[in-house]
């Protein structure tokens, strides 16, 4: 089967600074992929580029047949394949928990009011929080806002999920009801792209891992090798300090 | 204890809400002796300000009395000019006998108005949709009723309109229009496309750096030289044209403002959903920047509403204009403070209501706020 997600010798510079360095990546439906590496080291970057919210200067990223362009009507359709989970919740503060799963269905997908609702709602049930639905995003705590998050991003019916650092900015106490719906949510075969410091998480879901630092993928390994046999310096380095801290 | 504090963090609690430290009503009025002497001094002043005010307005008040010398016997108060001018300084030169028609057309705007003001109206689809054919049905009634040569009505040329509806008419198509034009400039100006950008820099930069006097009178005198002759535009659509296009480079820049305080989450949110930017600014980007910036939206709405009477400069005889003009007569000649009271306290009502009404809907629209 073709890959969903196929990224080939991609280049992003910011000026002098190259933040992603010929990277190479593919993608296969039903897989789930963790990116982990230092900070600054390209991860945001690389989630960014595969549904256009960053331009990607050289290389070629194909996404379900369809090449990430500037060309017109490309990233629509790109972005109604490929959802996204930010690190900062990124919700719409002024919209109810359920509003905000709704308003990119009606708008982008054209999905009438009634049935954005209903799918919405059970979105929320699936995440656990159907109570908080008439709330506002302040009146939530962290985990809830960022479950609303994924609720939002589930109802677009994408065939591709990205996670960029879902629980960076959560309370420790937070971070495992988020990680139980992302659990839970690769259990029926999401396509996932994650990345995150939750080696826990990776070790349990991921299919490969990808080490990155200075915007090059260093290592693609699955977990178990991942964790047994870091390839290079820097990944040992960076598991030894994340786990230390993990353990804490 | 652990345990304790295990089950207690994995209860979902919303976040604590600070209330503000609440203080009894003359909090901070006596509490030293200091501010129990200011708070003394200012009470005795405001009471005799009261009494002087009293004493002037009723005590030695006229109520009867042909001219101005006959009132001006006891000092006080010419009630009797009110009494016989307030018609001229409310409806300026509209028709005596016609001035119900801008009267009745003045109630029609304040119903439409407090009808669209109202929440609960815009929370049912279906007095959204009776809203909605309200407002051309009741503008084209007032228009009607303003210009007539329709049902039987005389008709009145707009030279002729004055006084309070005209201040009115000039404010609120003027606000309105300088609204939407200020929406686009402030998009405008924060576009990726240069030419886009550079025009609304060049429009808010040149619009706001002309004195409104002067946009009125190139409006009014300089306009027909540009133009081929047999080009005619009605005196107050161009006055018109020149409020709106002044104070939408003031809402503009406000409203710019508030497009700078949201987040770029935001952006990438609506992006990553998909949305256009036309969706994303209509739906998610606007109704943000705009309920941050209504203090200051209400601010150039209130400066815009009380610079209308600048249109005296053009001899359109708006509210504070007709005030001006009512005095000329020669047996009233020598009388100010009335007048001017009498359409200031209009003016104040009306900032007042605009104040109240903006109080309302920040707390209102404050409920989901950050």
């Amino acid at each position: 089967m073709s890959p969903v997600v196929t990224m080939r010798a991609v280049n992003k510079r910011y000026g002098p600074l190259t933040v992603l360095d010929r990277v190479s990546l593919e993608v296969a439906r039903g897989e789930r992929i963790v990116v982990c590496g230092p900070s600054g080291s390209g991860k945001s970057t690389l989630v960014s580029c595969i549904n256009g919210l960053v331009d990607h200067d050289e290389g070629r990223i194909v996404v379900d047949g369809i090449e990430v362009s500037r060309a017109a009507g490309t990233l629509p359709a790109v972005r109604k394949r490929v959802a996204m989970v930010f690190q900062q919740f990124n919700l719409f503060p002024h919209l109810t928990a359920l509003e905000n799963c709704t308003v990119g269905p009606e708008l982008a997908l054209g999905i009438g009011k009634a049935e954005a609702r209903a799918s919405a709602m059970a979105l929320l049930e699936r995440v656990r929080i159907p109570e908080q639905a008439h709330k506002y995003p302040a009146q939530l705590s962290g985990g809830q806002q960022q479950r609303v998050a994924i609720a939002r991003a589930l109802a677009m019916r994408p065939q591709v999920m990205l996670f960029d650092e879902p629980t960076s900015a959560l309370d420790p106490e937070m971070i495992r009801e988020v990680l139980d719906v992302m659990v839970e949510l690769a259990d029926t075969g999401m396509t996932m792209i994650v990345v995150t410091h939750e080696m826990g998480f990776a070790r349990e879901v991921a299919h490969r891992i990808l080490f990155m630092d200075f915007g090059r993928v260093l290592q693609d390994a699955p977990p178990e090798r991942f964790f047994a046999a870091p390839a290079t310096d820097r990944a040992r380095e960076f598991l030894s300090h994340i786990l230390r801290k993990d353990a804490a | 204890m652990a345990a304790g504090l295990a089950a207690a963090a994995s209860l979902p609690r919303p976040p604590p809400v600070l209330a503000r430290r609440r203080f009894g009503f003359a909090a901070g009025l006596f509490d030293t002796w200091p501010n129990a002497l200011v708070t003394l001094l200012l009470v005795w002043l405001l009471i005799r300000i009261g009494i002087a005010m009293w004493d002037w307005a009723i005590v030695r008040g006229v109520w009867e009395a042909e001219t101005a010398e006959q009132c001006a016997r006891t000092g006080g108060m010419c009630w009797a000019f009110l009494a016989d001018r307030w018609r001229l300084i409310l409806f300026g030169p509209y028709p005596y006998a016609q001035q119900w028609r801008p009267a009745l057309a003045m109630v029609l705007f304040a119903l439409l108005l407090g009808a669209s003001l109202a929440p609960a109206l815009w929370a049912e689809r279906r007095s959204r949709l009776a809203l909605g054919i309200a407002w051309p049905v009741t503008i084209a009634a007032i228009a009607a009723l303003l210009w007539g040569g329709v049902l039987g009505l005389p008709a009145v040329p707009s030279r002729l309109w004055g006084g309070l509806p005209l201040t009115m008419i000039l404010a609120s198509v003027g606000v309105s229009g300088a609204f939407v034009l200020a929406i686009l400039l402030a998009l405008g100006r924060r576009s990726d496309m240069p030419v886009i950008r550079a025009i609304c820099t060049g429009f808010i930069e040149f619009f706001r750096g002309v004195p409104l006097v002067a946009l009125l009178f190139l409006a009014s005198v300089l306009f027909p030289y540009f133009v081929p002759p047999d080009w005619t535009m009605d005196v107050l659509l161009r006055a018109q044209i020149a409020f709106a296009l002044f104070f939408a480079a003031y809402m503009a820049e406000a409203i710019r403002g508030g497009l700078q305080a949201i987040p770029r989450g935001q952006y990438a949110a609506c992006e990553s959903l998909g949305l256009t930017y036309w969706q994303a600014q209509r739906r998610i980007i606007l109704p943000q920047a705009l309920r941050t910036v209504i203090p200051s939206l209400v601010n150039i709405f209130i400066a815009a509403f009380k610079d209308t009477s600048l249109v005296v400069i053009i001899s359109m005889i708006d509210l504070l204009g007709a005030a001006n003009a009512s005095t000329a007569e020669a047996k009233w000649w020598g009388l100010y403070i009335e007048p001017y009271l009498f359409v200031a306290l209009i003016y104040l009502a009306i900032c007042a209501v605009m104040s109240a009404y903006s109080r309302g809907l920040e707390r209102r629209l404050g409920l989901g706020e950050r």
